[in-house]
């Protein structure tokens, strides 16, 4: 009896002062933020943008030619707020692009390299490893400003309600849909925050903050790299560099995130 | 040739806090290969510092040191203005020297 006593008299106090209690002890989240944020000082992403930059510019390819005329949406060349704009459907190709997939056209066109040749490298290879620069700068371009998807576009809308579906669609050994660990607020695994991604998770979350240099691996991974994460971790078979329902889920992930501020690229753990 | 270091140098009194990137793959040849071979050493060996022209800092790193390391020290008596330049050799032989100006 006095052990129940005691017991509801603890659930008491805690209830009568939450602010106290989170004045004095550091939650797990607080711990995990303070790491996060000395990590952030010196983003080895910087290193990629760097590189990005410069290989935007330089004469590449069997063509010999820079990226400088690459249209990312805004027009040909301009690259700063391009990146929350994507994906979008361009014109030339009859496609809705992300911008990994975008970058591919424009180093087919402009360039003269085989686009199908760099989205079977593996990852972290040869040209993938050129486009982790080009994306870090690309991206990096655009930091601080505000998602804004165009959804005039049939296909955008099209794309849109097909990034829906493949983000509900649970299949595989376990069952497993984005929606399983990406469909509801306050969740982790380990020290990762899972954000909503039904709905806008807020400002630099989810959609807003990849690309993103990843310690543990030092790469820089692109949302491609990303996504087939994800893909892995719900034993779905590899859906395919720059493949439709990749940029699909691009698009159901960036409308949802509409206003939200782009921090990438940013660091993850 | 390796990739430029970024380096950050911001004076406050009369001292300055300098940050530095450096792009290194620091592998420690300890790691194997898909292969199953060893995956041999390549890191930083020796990292110095100067403080217009005259050395300041100087440090050997071995093989614990991450990929893509952040470096950050503070120099007394640097004001703005001043040139920083950081350089490193690796075990290989490969070397790159940065500047940057405090600011």
């Amino acid at each position: 009896m006095l052990k129940i006593n005691s017991t509801l008299l603890l659930a008491g106090v805690l209830l009568a002062a939450p602010w106290g209690a989170l004045a004095q002890t550091k939650s797990a989240a607080d711990g995990i933020a303070e790491y996060r944020k000395m990590l952030a000082d010196g983003n080895p992403a910087e290193l990629f943008e760097a590189r990005g930059e410069d290989l935007w510019n330089k004469k590449r390819g069997p063509n010999n030619a820079s990226l400088q005329q690459c249209d990312l949406g805004l027009g040909p060349g301009k690259v700063k707020g391009a990146f929350v704009t994507l994906p979008r459907y361009f014109g030339d190709t009859q496609r809705v692009q992300d911008l990994e997939s975008r970058l591919l056209t424009c180093m087919e066109t402009l360039q003269g390299f085989k686009a199908a040749e760099i989205a079977n490298t593996p990852f972290g290879r040869g040209e993938q490893a050129n486009l982790e620069g080009l994306v870090a700068w690309i991206s990096a371009e655009s930091r601080g400003l505000r998602f804004d998807l165009p959804q005039a576009h049939a296909q955008e809308k099209t794309m849109l309600e097909l990034g829906r579906r493949a983000f509900f669609y649970r299949g595989g050994p376990y069952d497993f849909s984005c929606a399983s660990c990406h469909g509801e607020a306050g969740k982790r695994i380990r020290l990762q925050d899972l954000p909503d991604l039904t709905r806008n998770p807020g400002d630099g979350i989810g959609f807003a903050a990849w690309p993103a240099y990843r310690v543990s691996s030092g790469e820089l991974w692109g949302m491609q790299r990303r996504l087939n994460d994800c893909f892995r971790q719900q034993r779905f078979p590899y859906p395919g560099f720059a493949s439709d329902v990749t940029i699909a889920l691009g698009v159901y992930m960036g409308v949802n995130a509409k206003g939200a501020e782009s921090i990438a690229p940013a660091i993850k753990r | 040739m390796a990739d430029p270091m970024r380096i950050r140098a911001q004076a406050a009194g009369d001292k300055a806090t300098v940050r530095v990137l450096m792009a290194h793959e620091m592998e420690t040849g300890q790691r194997k290969d898909a292969a199953g071979k060893v995956i041999p050493a390549w890191h930083i060996q020796e990292v110095t510092a100067q403080l217009n022209g005259k050395p300041v800092f100087t440090a050997y790193w071995g093989p614990a040191v991450s990929k893509n390391p952040f470096l950050q020290f503070v120099v007394k008596g640097a004001k703005a203005g001043d040139k920083v330049s950081v350089s490193w050799v690796d075990n290989k032989g490969d070397k790159r020297t940065d500047e940057a100006t405090v600011s």
